[in-house]
C-alpha cells in the first residue's frame, strides 16, 4: 500500500547526492590491544543513515588544543599529588611532602592559565564567580579550582621561602580536599555536552580521569622524592594506571558506534600510546620502581600515559561532532528500541 | 543584574518537579518570575508552505546587525557551497537563522507509461517498477494535495530531464534556535550570561559572556556558536528587543507565505496540531511534527516545526535530549572517583613502611 507520494517507503532520495547523504557507515575492521599482537578484531555494523549533505548536527567545541588537554592533565596531577602531600605530611614524609606540595601547587597554577586563556575573553575570567550553578559543571569547576589553587599555591610558595610551617600544614590539607572533586570534575565537564563519544561514557570518564591523575601525580612525585620515601607514589601511581586503563577499556568498547572514535585516526593513536605507556610505567614501576633510573623512567611513561589519554579523550570527542553518524545512528536507534518497548507493553 | 540566570536545579536526584528534564508547564515561573509574567512565546515553522525565499535570514541579519559569513561560518567571506541553493549552510554566530534546501527525487510508479514524452526512445528498463502497478487511488489522493499535485507535473523541467521515470521534490525549512523547555546551553553557562526570558525564551547577555565555549558543546542541535574574532557566543534572541515593545520578530514579519509563525506557544501548538491534521487528510503521510511533544528530551522546543521527511534530512537530531538530564548520574560518579582517589591514597601511605 502506497499512502500518496510522501508516504515513508515513497522512496524519496537525496537528488543526485545519494552517496553523500544516504551514507553506510561501512564495515569497519579494527584491532584492539595496542597492535601487541592480541588480534581481538571488532565489527562494526553496517547502516544506513541520512543527513544533511553530510553535515555535522551538534557544533564541534570551540575549545583549544592543547589548552584544554593539558588544564585536565595538570589538573588532575595536581590534584592527586596534593592528597598525597596533605597525607605525606601528617605521616612524617618531609621530601615526599614537599615534592607534592610543589607539584600540586605549580600544576594548580598553571592549569588555571590554561583554563583563562581557553577563553574567548580571557579579561572576564572573573564574571564566572558571578553565579554559582549545579547545573554547570564549568561553574562547580571554578569554584573548586579557585580554592583549590589558592591553597595549593600559597602551599608551595610557602614550602619554597620556609616560612609558617603549621600554615603549610593548614593550606596542605585545604588542597587535600579539593583534590579529589578538582581531578574527577573535569570528567563530567566534558560528560555534560552533546559532544556524542564524551556524553556516551559520562558515568565512565571521571574514573579515567581520576585513575589517570593517580598515576600522574604518583608518575611525576615518584621522579623527584628519593626511592625509599616514594613508597607510597608508586602505589598510588600503578593502582592509578591499573583503574586509568579498565576505565578507559569500557569507555573504548561499551559504547557502539559512539566508541568508535577512540579507535581510529588521530585520537586512536593518542589512545594506543597512551595504554602503552601507561601500562609499561606502570610495570616497570614494580619491577625497577626502587632504583632511581627505573623510578624516573617509570615516572615519565606514567605522566606521558596520563597526558596521552586526555589528548585521546578531547579528540575523541571533537571527532564524534564532525561526521553526522554519530550523532543520528544512536539517536535513531534509541528511538526504535523506544519503539519495540511501546509495541510489546501494548500487545501484552 | 538580575538574579533569574543562577537559579540552579542543582543535584536533585529524582527531580520531582522536572527541572532538569520533562515536560515543564511554565518555564518562566520555574527559572523565578513572578506569576504576572508575560506567556510563553515561540515560533510555530510549517516547512511545507515555505518557499524558500530566504527572507527571514535577510531580515534577521538586518534586524540584529550580524556580519556576512559562508557556509562554513567563516566571517565575512562570500562563498557557495556547492551542495544546493543553500550557501548558509547552518546556523551559526552570525546566522541565526538558516534556510535548509533539499532536492530530492524518486523512480516513480506511475499508472501510465503516457507520461514518457514523444521521441523518449528509453527502454523502460532497469530495476524501475513496472508502469503498470500503480494504485491508482493513491495517485488521485495525492494529487489532492497542492504539494504534491506540484510534484507531479508532467511539465516539471526538472522531471523532463530525467525522463518521466523520476519525480524531482523540494524541501524547504528555515530553521532556528529551539528556545529548548530544558536548555542545555542555559544549563551549563557558568557565568549567567544565558538566561530565560520573562517570555520563556533563552537569550546570551552579551556583556556578561566571557566565551568560555560551554555553550556551545552543549546544545544538542548544534545552534549557538562563537564568534572567533569576538571571542563571545551568539545565537537568536527571538527578537527579545523587538518583544519588550509589543512587536513580533523581524523574520516572522518577514516571511510572505507565514511559514514562520510566532505567538503564544499553546496557540502555535493548537494551529500546528490542525494543519498536521489537514496535510495527513490530504494524504501527505510523512507529515509530522518536530519539537513539539513536550514528553521528548529537551522537554519540547519553543521554536518547534512541522517537516515532511526524517529531521536528520533537514539537518536536526532524530531525537535529541538534553545533556543535564544525565548530569545527577555524572556527580555521583565524580563523587565516588573522589573518594576513590582519597582511598587509594590513605591505602598507598599505610600500606608503605616508613623510611
Ligand atoms: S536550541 Fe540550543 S542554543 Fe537554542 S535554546 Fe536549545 S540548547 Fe540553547
Ligand atoms: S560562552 Fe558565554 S554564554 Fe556560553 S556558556 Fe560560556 S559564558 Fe555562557
Amino acid at each position: 500500500m502506497t499512502g500518496g507520494i510522501t508516504s515513508p517507503d515513497a522512496g524519496w532520495r537525496q537528488a543526485d547526492r545519494g552517496p553523500a547523504t544516504q551514507q553506510k557507515t561501512g564495515k569497519k575492521r579494527r584491532k584492539r590491544g595496542g597492535g601487541r599482537g592480541r588480534g581481538e578484531v571488532a565489527m562494526v555494523d553496517d547502516v544506513e543513515f541520512t543527513s544533511y549533505y553530510g553535515r555535522q548536527i551538534v557544533k564541534t567545541p570551540v575549545w583549544k588544543s592543547p589548552d584544554v588537554p593539558l588544564y585536565l592533565f595538570l589538573g588532575g596531577a595536581a590534584g592527586s599529588s596534593a592528597i598525597l602531600g596533605a597525607l605525606a605530611d601528617f605521616t612524617d614524609r618531609p621530601t615526599l611532602t614537599k615534592v607534592s606540595r610543589l607539584t600540586a601547587g605549580g600544576g594548580s597554577i598553571l592549569s588555571v592559565v590554561f583554563l583563562i586563556h581557553d577563553l574567548g575573553r580571557p579579561s572576564r575570567f572573573l564574571h564566572m564567580l558571578r553565579v554559582f550553578k549545579l547545573t554547570s559543571p564549568l561553574s562547580v569547576g571554578t569554584y573548586i579550582l579557585a580554592p583549590f589553587s589558592a591553597a595549593a599555591g600559597a602551599t608551595a610558595a610557602v614550602e619554597l621561602l620556609g616560612w609558617f610551617p603549621r600554615l603549610k600544614r593548614f593550606g596542605g590539607a585545604v588542597a587535600a580536599l579539593f583534590g579529589g572533586p578538582l581531578a574527577t570534575y573535569t570528567g563530567v565537564l566534558l560528560a555534560n555536552t552533546a559532544v556524542p563519544s564524551w556524553h556516551a561514557a559520562h558515568t565512565q570518564l571521571p574514573f579515567v580521569f581520576g585513575g589517570s591523575a593517580m598515576a600522574a601525580g604518583g608518575g611525576i612525585t615518584m621522579m623527584f622524592t628519593p626511592v625509599d620515601e616514594a613508597g607510597p607514589s608508586r602505589k598510588m601511581a600503578v593502582a592509578g594506571a591499573a583503574i586509568e586503563l579498565a576505565a578507559m577499556h569500557k569507555v573504548e568498547n561499551d559504547h557502539g558506534i559512539e566508541s568508535e572514535p577512540y579507535h581510529e585516526g588521530r585520537p586512536g593513536k593518542f589512545m594506543q600510546a597512551a595504554k602503552a605507556c601507561t601500562a609499561v610505567g606502570a610495570g616497570l614501576t614494580v619491577v625497577a620502581g626502587r632504583t632511581r633510573a627505573g623510578a624516573i623512567a617509570s615516572g615519565t611513561l606514567l605522566a606521558a600515559g596520563s597526558l596521552l589519554t586526555r589528548f585521546g579523550v578531547f579528540e575523541a570527542g571533537i571527532a564524534s561532532t564532525k561526521d553526522p553518524k554519530y550523532v543520528v545512528i544512536p539517536q535513531r536507534e534509541r528511538l526504535a528500541a523506544q519503539q519495540n518497548e511501546h509495541s510489546s507493553t501494548i500487545t501484552r | 543584574m538580575t538574579s533569574i540566570s543562577s537559579a540552579s536545579p542543582g543535584l536533585a536526584m529524582p527531580d520531582p518537579k522536572n527541572r532538569l528534564f520533562g515536560p515543564l508547564p511554565d518555564v518562566s515561573a520555574e527559572a523565578g518570575y513572578e506569576e504576572d509574567h508575560p506567556k510563553r512565546v515561540g515560533f510555530f515553522t510549517d516547512t511545507s508552505v515555505c518557499i524558500g525565499c530566504k527572507a527571514c535570514e535577510v531580515a534577521c541579519k538586518e534586524w540584529n546587525t550580524l556580519p556576512m559569513d559562508d557556509s562554513h561560518g567563516e566571517r565575512d567571506a562570500l562563498g557557495l557551497s556547492g551542495m544546493s541553493y543553500d550557501n548558509t549552510g547552518m546556523l551559526g554566530a552570525n546566522s541565526w537563522r538558516h534556510v535548509a534546501f533539499i532536492e530530492q527525487s524518486r523512480a516513480v510508479d506511475l499508472p501510465m507509461p503516457t507520461h514518457r514524452r514523444p521521441g523518449d526512445d528509453r527502454s523502460a528498463g532497469g530495476d524501475l517498477p513496472a508502469p503498470d502497478s500503480g494504485d491508482l487511488d493513491s495517485t488521485a489522493k495525492a494529487q489532492a494535495s497542492v504539494l504534491n499535485a506540484e510534484a507531479l507535473s508532467e511539465f516539471d523541467p526538472q522531471t523532463g530531464q530525467t525522463g518521466a521515470d523520476k519525480q524531482i521534490r523540494w524541501l524547504m525549512s528555515s530553521d532556528v534556535c529551539k528556545h529548548c523547555t530544558h536548555a542545555g546551553c542555559l544549563d551549563v553557562c557558568p557565568t549567567g550570561a544565558l538566561f530565560r526570558t520573562e517570555f520563556g525564551t533563552v537569550v546570551v547577555q552579551g556583556d556578561i559572556c566571557n566565551g568560555c565555549g560551554y555553550c556551545v558543546a552543549a546544545c544538542p542541535y548544534g545552534v549557538i556558536d562563537q564568534r572567533k574574532d569576538d571571542g563571545r557566543v551568539f545565537k537568536c534572541t527571538m527578537c527579545y528587543d523587538r518583544l519588550t515593545d509589543g512587536l513580533q520578530p523581524a523574520c516572522a514579519t518577514a516571511c510572505p507565505t507565514q511559514s514562520i509563525q510566532f505567538g503564544d506557544l499553546d496557540e502555535l501548538q493548537e494551529r500546528a496540531d490542525a494543519r498536521l491534521a489537514t496535510l495527513k487528510a490530504q494524504g501527505v503521510e510523512t507529515a509530522r511534527l518536530y519539537g513539539r511533544d513536550e514528553n521528548d528530551g529537551v522537554g519540547g522546543d519553543g521554536a518547534f516545526f512541522l517537516l515532511l521527511d526524517e529531521p536528520e534530512v533537514y539537518g536536526l537530531p532524530p531525537d535529541p535530549i538534553v545533556t543535564t538530564r544525565d548530569l545527577p548520574a555524572m556527580w555521583k560518579a565524580a563523587g565516588k572517583a573522589a573518594a576513590m582517589m582519597v582511598g587509594v591514597a590513605v591505602t598507598a601511605i599505610l600500606g608503605s613502611r616508613r623510611r
